[in-house]
């Protein structure tokens, strides 16, 4: 979901300069071995953030005497396959079996991640992990197998050139002599680290590009997975919770007299905006919670509109906004233009609605707390709790979990401050589970966007003038203030520049707004779930307005970008674009270029009488750079497309009287196994560094649809989710 | 008042209200929390457990309602000859992704295959549709269940 400036930074070397060396240390593991430590950047992170400081490796790779091969990493798995894919790249260059590297999951750790560039920005964003440390894990298996090799051609007093290093084992080609990794790991530990170390070349990849078996697998088939929710520490007790329904409102009164009554309620504690019944089990805090009667000062915000919202953004579009991006003169190009097109779109707020619901367990003593929680930002989680507490993190400990879909829900630590919040109040462990209603209900949002576009079209009908302005909120200006500048920040403009096309003048504003009465945070593909839907569904709509066939259009503006038509091509030709279709069923396309990987949907959709849309067939073609484990590649995007599909029919989050008016999967559905397409992902061998896949394709997927329902009935939807009653057969 | 249940061949005894939806005393009371929650109102299949090998969700089944009848849970369903070849299946095909949902797709899928051992596509839309995957892995969930019939079928 963010632009990763050290992966830019790194991506054409392919034999790399240790001499930042301060970035990769060696020393003796303990109990024995070797221990390497360095540094891996993370999502909003970076380069310029690390070179910055002193050295504070958060990454560890420990080969110990018994040849076991541990990967300390700050990566969670939340489903996107990252503890298969990482360990690889280590595998990889270490030239060991992936089975033989093991993962465990860094801590938190004042001291590696107390500084203030680093800390607070321990984060997992999707798109990510693979991305970031394609890099310097790479370089960290190839330094450790360098030294491995060194320790061997010392104790052999052979030349290091005359050895190599395969299935864990150091060989001496001429003599025939082998040494295990372990047997020498506590040697190595005394090498000199190298300072320039070769990688492989992606023609030599054997792992690398294979489909490897997820390792998390088993554990998710038998009921042995531990997520957050599955924690229990002895003597837990369990509590729900209703918070204040109106964001901003305080708990006026409440009668617990009831809840007090029912059996297993062991205490209510009241907070400031919300109120929990803690119990022995979930069902007595339900029926507690209940039987609770509280009454709501509702304040500021009772009054509040989705409309009012809407309203306000749409405003800010007639205003200047920051420049985002501007190439050639856009005035004086419209001004000539033989047509003009103009449009506005909007986009809803969405709930995360992650399959497992909102959790966190938590024990407070006076001199320390604990806390039990999936996140994808642990140093966060730690902050949070310290905070509430008053203790100083390094009496804070989180045991991180696997996590029950994070989408950028788990990104945000309101869950932990509210967990601890409770807690503080009750004697021994607690957990806190919030109900699916509370947990749609006190989401933080995908953010509402609205966009005001217009472009000038020459004679021929191609685009001369592209001019594009959108108000909405910042979710990085809030998240991590540093990186929103001018106005500006990469996240919410991804999608919306940079396109892949060759647009002669084009320019793009964006004005910050921060709705009233409702959180906002980040989600699958945020920024591009937004823009790539207006710039796609803008672009189908000059094709129309030109009367020229949508793939054809788009390809005419590739010339310079041939992996952004590439894809396109391919995804045309698999799926048999032009191909007669019958009435009211209709194929719509799309093409995105973000997170560094380029990606082109075809949807194939189906309109029945009553306006219900079906989606019957989505075709991917992605070039994501080298395909790390192409498996969970086209896992990913059958997943993305799902979710996209989700969102494009079915995904709104509205308020009224302040409140959210959706409440579990009834009136905020999930796309079910009946209405799910048939998926074709087709991905095009590249030797580019890695792009992002973790989130890409649920942006890529909803104007493919909507472009697909055009097609269709001729109506073209600028605003989601889509509405079938616009739909109806006339 | 107390419960006596058998959960997975084991008698259990539990001290909760009649109206404590099943899910609860299973994860809560006894700790089996391979079980997952997930929307607690029937909507989502998260909560799948078979009584009497019949799929039911468990978070709106009554603790009373229960009586003696037999419940299997994910802890135990690879214990069954449709349990264990969904689960082999699941493997093969590497369907989970965040593996949330997947305790209960693979309960509704092996009292599927129970009951139709070679189900068509319209009987899988119609077993699995109650079971929502916000991973979108019904592709896999798909094609799973149709290796693991095949698999059934070869007596494997
Ligand atoms: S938790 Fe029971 S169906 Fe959703
Ligand atoms: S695998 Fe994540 S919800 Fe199904």
């Amino acid at each position: 979901m963010i632009r990763d400036p050290a992966f830019r930074a790194t991506r054409s070397a392919p034999a790399t300069d240790l001499s930042r060396r301060r970035f990769l240390q060696a020393g003796a593991a303990v109990g024995g071995g070797l221990l390497l430590s360095f540094t891996l950047p993370f999502a909003e992170s970076g380069a310029e953030a690390a070179d910055a400081v002193a050295f504070a490796p958060n990454a560890f790779i420990r080969i110990g005497r018994d040849g076991k091969i541990v990967l300390v990493m700050p990566y969670v798995e939340m489903g996107q396959g990252t503890y298969t894919s990482i360990p690889m790249l280590i595998a990889e260059e270490l030239e060991v079996d992936l089975k033989q590297v093991q993962i465990e999951h860094a801590p938190p750790n004042e001291k590696l991640y107390g500084n203030p560039l680093l800390g607070g920005i321990q984060a997992t964003g999707n798109s990510n992990a693979v991305r970031a440390s394609w890099q310097p894990l790479r370089e960290a298996g190839a330094t450790a197998r360098t030294m491995l090799i060194a320790a061997a051609a010392k104790r052999w007093n052979v030349d290091p050139a005359a050895c190599r290093a395969q299935k864990g084992v150091v060989l001496h080609e001429s003599t025939g002599r082998t040494a295990r990794y372990g047997e020498l790991s506590a040697d190595a530990a005394r090498m000199a680290v190298p300072d320039k170390v070769a990688l492989k070349r992606p023609e030599d990849f054997k792992l690398i590009g294979t489909p490897a078996k997820r390792l998390d697998t088993p554990a998710k088939v038998n009921g042995t997975a531990v997520y957050g929710i599955d924690a229990r520490p002895p003597g837990v007790k369990i509590a729900t919770l209703a918070q204040s329904p109106v964001f901003g409102g305080r708990v006026k009164s409440v009668d617990d007299k009831a809840a007090k009554a029912v059996k297993g309620v062991r205490q209510i504690v009241r907070l400031d905006d919300a109120v929990a019944v803690v119990a022995d089990h979930m069902g007595a805090a339900k029926k507690g919670l209940a039987a609770l009667k509280i009454e709501w000062d509702e304040g500021l915000h009772a009054r509040l509109t989705t409309e009012d919202i809407a309203r306000e953004l749409e405003k800010a579009t007639l205003d200047r906004g920051a420049v985002a991006q501007n190439i050639g003169d856009v005035d004086q190009a419209m001004a000539g233009a033989a047509t003009k097109v103009e449009a506005t779109y909007q986009v809803p707020f969405l709930a995360h609605a992650t399959m497992e619901p909102m959790n966190c367990t938590v024990h407070v003593r006076k001199d320390g707390c604990e806390v039990w929680v999936g996140t994808q930002a642990i140093a966060r989680a730690q902050a949070a709790a310290a905070k509430v507490t008053g203790l100083p993190l390094d009496r804070v400990v989180v045991h991180n979990h696997l996590i029950g879909g994070g989408f950028g829900r788990r990104l945000e630590v309101d869950g932990v401050t509210r967990a601890v919040e409770i807690a503080t109040h009750v004697d021994g462990p607690l957990k806190v589970v919030w109900t699916r209603e509370e947990d749609i209900q006190h989401d933080m949002y995908r953010p509402y966007w609205f966009d005001r576009i217009s472009a000038g079209l020459d004679a021929k009908g191609m685009p001369v003038a592209w001019n594009n302005r959108f108000a909405g909120a910042s979710i990085i200006a809030r998240y991590l203030p540093p990186a929103f500048n001018n106005g500006l920040d990469p996240d919410t403009t991804e999608g919306a520049i940079d396109l892949a096309y060759a647009l002669p003048n084009m320019h793009v504003e964006y004005a910050r707004v921060e709705p009233p009465g409702i959180p906002t945070a980040f989600w699958r593909s945020v920024g591009p779930s937004h823009n790539v839907f207006v710039t796609e569904s803008f672009m189908d709509e000059l094709a129309a307005a030109a009367k020229q066939d949508p793939v054809a259009y788009r390809l005419a503006l590739l010339d310079k970008t041939p992996r952004a038509k590439a894809v396109l091509q391919l995804a045309a030709n698999k799926a048999e674009w032009g191909k007669p279709l019958p009435e009211r069923v209709g194929r719509g396309v799309s093409l995105q270029f973000v997170f560094a990987s380029y990606m082109a949907h075809v949807a194939e959709v189906e309109v029945a009488s009553d306006g219900t849309v079906r989606v019957r067939r989505v075709v991917c073609a992605v070039d994501c750079g080298i395909a790390v484990n192409p498996d969970t590649i086209q896992a990913q995007i059958q997943s993305a497309v799902m979710f996209g599909v989700t969102a494009a029919l079915h995904g709104e989050i509205t308020l009224k009287d302040g409140r959210v008016q959706q409440s579990n999967f009834h009136d905020y559905p999930a796309l079910r196994m009946n209405e799910a397409p048939a998926v074709e992902v087709h991905i095009v061998r590249s030797s580019e560094p890695p792009g992002g896949m973790g989130e890409a394709g649920t942006s890529a997927v909803v104007p493919a649809v909507t472009n697909a329902i055009f097609a269709a009935t001729g109506k073209r939807l600028r605003k989601l989710p889509v509405d079938t009653t616009a739909l109806k057969r006339a | 008042m107390t419960h006596r249940l058998r959960i997975n061949g084991t008698v259990r005894s539990v001290d909760v209200d009649d109206d404590t939806p099943l899910l609860w005393v299973l994860r809560d009371v006894l700790g089996m929390t391979g079980t997952k929650f997930g929307c607690g109102r029937a909507l989502c299949g998260a909560c799948t457990v078979h009584i009497d090998g019949a799929p039911a969700r468990s978070c709106i089944t009554a603790i009373s309602t229960v009586g003696d009848k037999a419940v299997t849970t994910i802890e135990a369903i690879g214990k069954t000859s449709h349990g264990r070849a969904v689960q082999r299946a699941w493997l093969e095909v590497e369907v989970p992704q965040c593996g949330y949902c997947q305790s209960g797709q693979i309960m509704s899928a092996s009292a599927l295959l129970a009951k139709n051992p070679r189900p068509s596509d319209a009987d899988i839309d119609a077993a699995m549709s109650g079971n929502i995957c916000r991973c979108g892995t019904y592709i896999r969930i798909r094609e799973a269940i149709k290796r693991a019939a095949q698999a059934n079928g070869k007596g494997a």
